[in-house]
């Protein structure tokens, strides 16, 4: 045995997994490629979402362990509690804002409706026109890269990290490009580019671009969503883009979102980026005046029930998978690292882990 | 020889040959650096052809590549914070 788990990719996932588990006493082997995945690509949002129960009951107890790991972390992973506020645009998308905060006051998330002067209050640099908005007051964002490996430094005696790339996985073992076998009495899948290794996984890349501004004095103050997101996130085919801005601590603003199911080239595709910054300029006619310093891209590893596999594998003893994040890698982490760590150990969960465990898809493993 | 134009670079008076790019005139008019860095080194454009994005400066107050952008005349650049 080469460690008491082995943890295949050192993204946000991978390093919250190596932080619990560590934290439990046990030795963690962290192998990585370094071709970078979805934390350095995303934007680091921690957003309570909640299309469905599960995936509210997910992101908010995550939320709840992010504000626990907010004093802790070092200014470089750029904690700020700066909430989300949720736009609409016209009545449908208001009373969308409506039954979300009937929903968030339930669950005891802080939240409350805003009128169209109060989200020009707000954030006057949105356009007139607006109808109201949600703000949700515990939202926040991160700088993820940095997180990771702030997560990692905690716990130097218990984590090792190599350098390696993973060509086969065969439960409790890996084997490395070198050709040499790894094993451990764990090993715990952790990257969006699982299918690579275990084609029977449902996980499909969901490309996304975003865009960064230069420094400008703070203009921003909440992260920005339109209520439009939903149905564009939720979307099985083809392209779609919403608005979605956040305020980074270095004055700069962070642009998104695209979501593209049937593109698997990393290249910015120039007509995606121009139409999901024609909205974002919908909704900040000032943006246009702004300069963009960077634009990039990133795949989202997405399920058909857009919920993370978080648990065994169906048919490989030993091997554990926690992936299939889709956009919400960052948000999830500290939930998914104790949902693991637990079932590993034995140990009870805080909250329901039947809607995220691998099993659901056993069934519908083979193709049709 | 067309005649020179006249433009400010930090409110420093500055006679450029027409064509002259903002990034030459930066030098012209001092070390040839073009802004801060969040971490609070000075910058200097470095690639020159509108891809680095170190030569970010405030012209007529907007942020613009001064690689990118020949001097005109009356032109106010900003190369400070």
């Amino acid at each position: 045995m080469n460690a008491d788990v082995i943890i295949v990719g050192a993204g946000i996932i991978g390093a919250a997994c190596a932080h619990g588990f560590a934290e439990r006493g046990l030795d963690v082997l962290l192998l990585d490629d370094q071709r970078g995945g979805a934390t350095a690509a995303g934007m680091g949002h921690l957003v309570v979402m909640d299309d469905n129960p599960a995936e509210l009951a997910l992101s908010h107890y995550s939320l709840s362990l992010w504000r626990q790991w907010a004093p802790l972390l070092d200014e470089g992973c750029a904690y700020r509690n700066c909430g989300t506020l949720w736009l609409a645009a016209n009545e449908d998308e208001l009373a969308v804002a409506e039954q979300k905060s009937t929903l968030l006051d339930a669950e005891g998330l802080g939240c409350r409706m805003l009128s169209a002067s109060a989200v020009h209050e707000a954030e006057p640099m949105l356009r007139p026109g607006l109808v109201g908005g949600l703000h949700v007051s515990g939202d926040g964002i991160v700088y993820a890269p940095n997180v990771a490996r702030w997560l990692l430094a905690q716990q130097p005696q218990r984590i090792r990290q190599q350098h390696a790339q993973v060509s086969e996985v065969s439960g409790n073992r890996v084997r490395l490009c070198s050709g040499e076998w790894l094993s451990a009495e764990v090993v715990v899948l952790a990257t969006g580019s699982a299918r690579e290794l275990c084609p029977e996984l449902p996980i499909r890349p969901k490309k996304g671009h975003l865009l960064i501004t230069d420094r400008y004095p703070t203009r921003l103050r909440h992260q920005l969503v339109e209520l439009g997101y939903v149905s564009s996130a939720h979307s099985s085919a083809g392209t779609s883009v919403a608005f979605n801005a956040q305020p980074r601590p270095t004055g700069q603003i962070l642009i998104g979102s695209s979501r593209q199911f049937d593109s698997l080239t990393p290249e910015v595709e120039h007509d995606v980026l121009a139409r999901m910054l024609q909205r974002a300029i919908d909704y900040l006619p000032s943006l246009a005046q702004m300069n963009a310093i960077r634009s990039w891209t990133g795949f989202r590893a997405a399920t058909p029930d857009s919920l993370p596999l978080l648990g065994p594998h169906p048919s490989q003893p030993g091997l554990w998978l926690a992936l299939g994040h889709e956009g919400l890698g960052v948000t999830t982490a500290p939930a998914t690292a104790q949902l693991v760590v637990n079932q590993v150990c034995k140990q009870p969960c805080a909250i329901d882990v039947t809607p995220y465990l691998p099993q659901r898809f056993a069934s519908a493993e083979q193709p049709a | 020889m067309s005649s020179a134009i006249e433009l400010h670079i930090n409110g420093q008076l500055l006679r450029v040959t027409p064509g002259t790019s903002v990034a030459a005139a930066l030098y012209l008019a001092g070390d040839g650096s073009s802004r801060t860095a969040v971490g609070g080194q000075r910058r200097a454009p470095l690639c020159g052809m509108g891809i680095c994005q170190e030569c970010r400066v405030t012209i007529d107050g907007q942020r613009r590549l001064a690689c990118q952008t020949p001097c005109t005349a009356g032109m106010q650049v900003e190369s400070q914070p």
